[in-house]
């Protein structure tokens, strides 16, 4: 009888783990690239641990470059690791790639469409590779364009479609072999923001009938929306895990409270700010060039204080924290590129 | 042997598909660009060749045609393997979500071999009707023209396919098409016979798989095809197909599958 500690916040230790139903399970999966002509190889994923299990919407969030994608990668049998255990549905991808692949949907970063089909071709092309026949693949293409809201331009060529449209039949054509694992490379990278909320209106209802989703953002907004957990990746590295909303109670305080000074009361109040007596031991400051940012639970309560030092902003706001807050906390806020 | 082929037989099926929209502009490469020079050359200058010298044993237009064939195989070849294999590797190209089916970068690249093979055959057969028409198909072997051509083309969209996979910028293929395929199809043989060259010439002209499909169409359409002499360009042209493959295979998966 293997032991079933609870831990802290219940979750039982994966001494049992063959019992769970794990749909992606990682142990030190590492990524090199190796160097093309001359430049040295690259470790795009350092050692990472997951463990995804079916049903749930699993976030990889991170800077560009975190190895974000090549994770993904690793886990659509697109890219043999370069050591570390990997197993998807219980299958290991360097010997069972394909019939993996035949139970994934994928969601590439790029709408790769065919230009010179039409809509519904391109759904049923696509079902064709995973051995439909017509008539099935037709009629899924039909049902899953419903689904996607592209009903009415069923029969227009793609070239013809809006960029959110493009991406809702990219996630159309990935539904077509009735996958159990949906991997989405940054679904909402570069639409509008009605485009994105009917995004993730679908994906949501894709998520309560059933179907295990995992994605890659770097949209805190849309990890908030989606994700039911959540790691953060930095330098090939996992530096955080959990929950939306335990990553934010753990790294960060429950308010901020941003102050923005006229040009030459800035540096009054910034020093002000900063000998502000801290309130909770996650009490922080952040001093940007153009607002300061305290990190504080009660954000009215430092701004009271603020003002009864006689500290005058321009503006000042109180909000939630956000898992934005928490990135930049973790990940730090100099540009990647 | 069916399982084997059921995964590129899926990629053929795509790109056939996209063909069956996209035909027309592979007729004016394929067809109509082969039939002008046919024509405008076989026609015009062969009336020339034919008055002042007899040594062909044929018409001119008998001799041209299969070289045409074997040529035009060619260059649809090279199109189809090293242009068409680019593009479907860039990130919006078709290779993003095939990778992601069950098919394997090797079924993908013996699918767009098998796909490259049916457009230079329909082009080469549609060529061929109209050879007969014109009355410069000589032997019954000439039949066996079309199939030579397929294999012709392979010996070029193999290795073609294989190197395109890899190639970061579509200037090198440009590049390679202007300054080593345009000149192949000038000068293997096409146009004149080789034996009336300059020793070098035809020394350069024996390495070229594309020399080795002309005299094979060319033996096959007078009917002077020999058992031996068949099997060696067959099997030149073969080395290049199996080459292609095998180094194909690899550098697709490294590719597809980094």
């Amino acid at each position: 009888m293997p032991s079933l500690r609870a831990h802290h916040d219940g979750a039982l230790v994966s001494s049992i783990a063959p019992a769970k139903t794990a749909l992606v399970r990682a142990r030190d999966l590492t990524k090199i690239h190796p160097g093309r002509s001359g430049s040295p190889p690259f470790l795009a994923v350092d050692a990472i641990e997951v463990e995804i299990e079916q049903g749930e919407a699993f976030g990889f969030l991170g800077p560009n470059g975190a190895g974000k994608s090549s994770t993904m990668r690793m886990i659509g049998c697109v890219s043999p690791r370069s050591s570390g255990s990997l197993e998807i549905f219980g299958l290991d991808p360097d010997r069972d790639g394909s019939r993996i692949r035949a139970r994934l949907g994928v969601v590439p970063q790029e709408d790769a469409l065919d230009s010179e089909l039409t809509v519904t071709e391109n759904c049923v092309v696509y079902g064709r590779y995973f051995g439909l026949s017509k008539s099935l693949a037709r009629e899924r293409s039909q049902r899953l364009l419903a689904f996607a809201q592209l009903e009415e331009k069923a029969d227009q060529r793609v070239d013809q479609l809006s960029g959110g449209m493009r991406r809702r039949l990219t996630i159309a054509r990935a539904l077509v072999n009735e996958p159990e694992l949906l991997l989405l490379d940054e679904p909402t990278t570069g639409l509008d923001p009605q485009a994105r909320h009917v995004l993730w209106e679908r994906l949501f209802t894709l998520k309560a009938g059933g179907v295990t989703l995992v994605l890659t953002t770097h949209y805190m907004d849309e990890a908030e929306q989606l994700c039911d957990r959540l790691v953060v990746m930095d330098h090939g590295k996992i530096v955080a895990e959990g929950s939306p909303r335990a990553l934010i109670e753990r790294y960060v305080t429950r308010e901020v409270l941003e102050l923005r000074f006229a040009d030459d009361d800035r540096e009054r109040g910034y020093a002000e700010v900063r000998s502000l007596p801290a309130r909770g031991d996650r009490h922080r400051v952040e001093e940007l060039p153009d607002r300061v940012l305290i990190y504080a639970d009660d954000g009215d309560a430092v701004l009271e204080q603020a003002h009864s030092r006689g500290l005058e902003p321009l503006t000042a706001l109180v909000r939630r924290s956000t898992l934005e807050d928490v990135f930049l906390t973790l990940t730090g806020r100099s540009l990647i590129d | 042997m069916t399982a084997a082929f059921a995964y590129p037989l899926r990629e053929l099926g795509h790109q056939w598909l996209v063909y069956r929209r996209s035909w027309r502009g592979s007729i004016v490469i394929g067809l109509v660009n082969p039939l002008l020079f046919l024509t405008g050359i076989g026609i015009g200058i062969g009336r020339l060749v034919d008055a002042n010298h007899a040594t062909l044993g044929v018409s001119y237009l008998s001799f041209l045609a299969p070289g045409m064939i074997a040529a035009s195989a060619m260059q649809m070849a090279f199109t189809g393997g090293a242009f068409q294999v680019f593009f479907q590797a860039q990130a919006a190209g078709s290779y993003t979500y095939t990778v992601a089916t069950p098919l394997s970068p090797r079924d993908i690249m013996i699918g767009q071999q098998l796909f490259s093979s049916v457009r230079v055959g329909l082009l080469s057969a549609g060529f061929f009707v109209i050879q007969v028409a014109l009355g410069a198909a000589e032997s019954w072997m000439s039949l066996l023209t079309v199939p030579a051509a397929v294999l012709t083309g392979l010996a070029f969209s193999a290795p073609a396919a294989a190197w395109a996979i890899g190639v970061r910028d579509f200037r090198h293929i440009r590049t390679f098409f202007r300054f080593v395929i345009q000149p192949l199809y000038l000068l293997s043989g096409t146009f004149f016979p080789l034996s009336t060259q300059a020793h070098w010439v035809q020394t350069l002209a024996y390495a070229s798989p594309l020399w080795h499909g002309v005299e094979l169409c060319r033996t096959l359409n007078l009917g002077t095809a020999t058992l031996t002499g068949s099997l060696v360009h067959l099997g030149y042209l073969l080395l290049f197909v199996v080459a292609g493959l095998v180094v194909g295979s690899w550098r697709f998966r490294r590719r597809l599958h980094a």
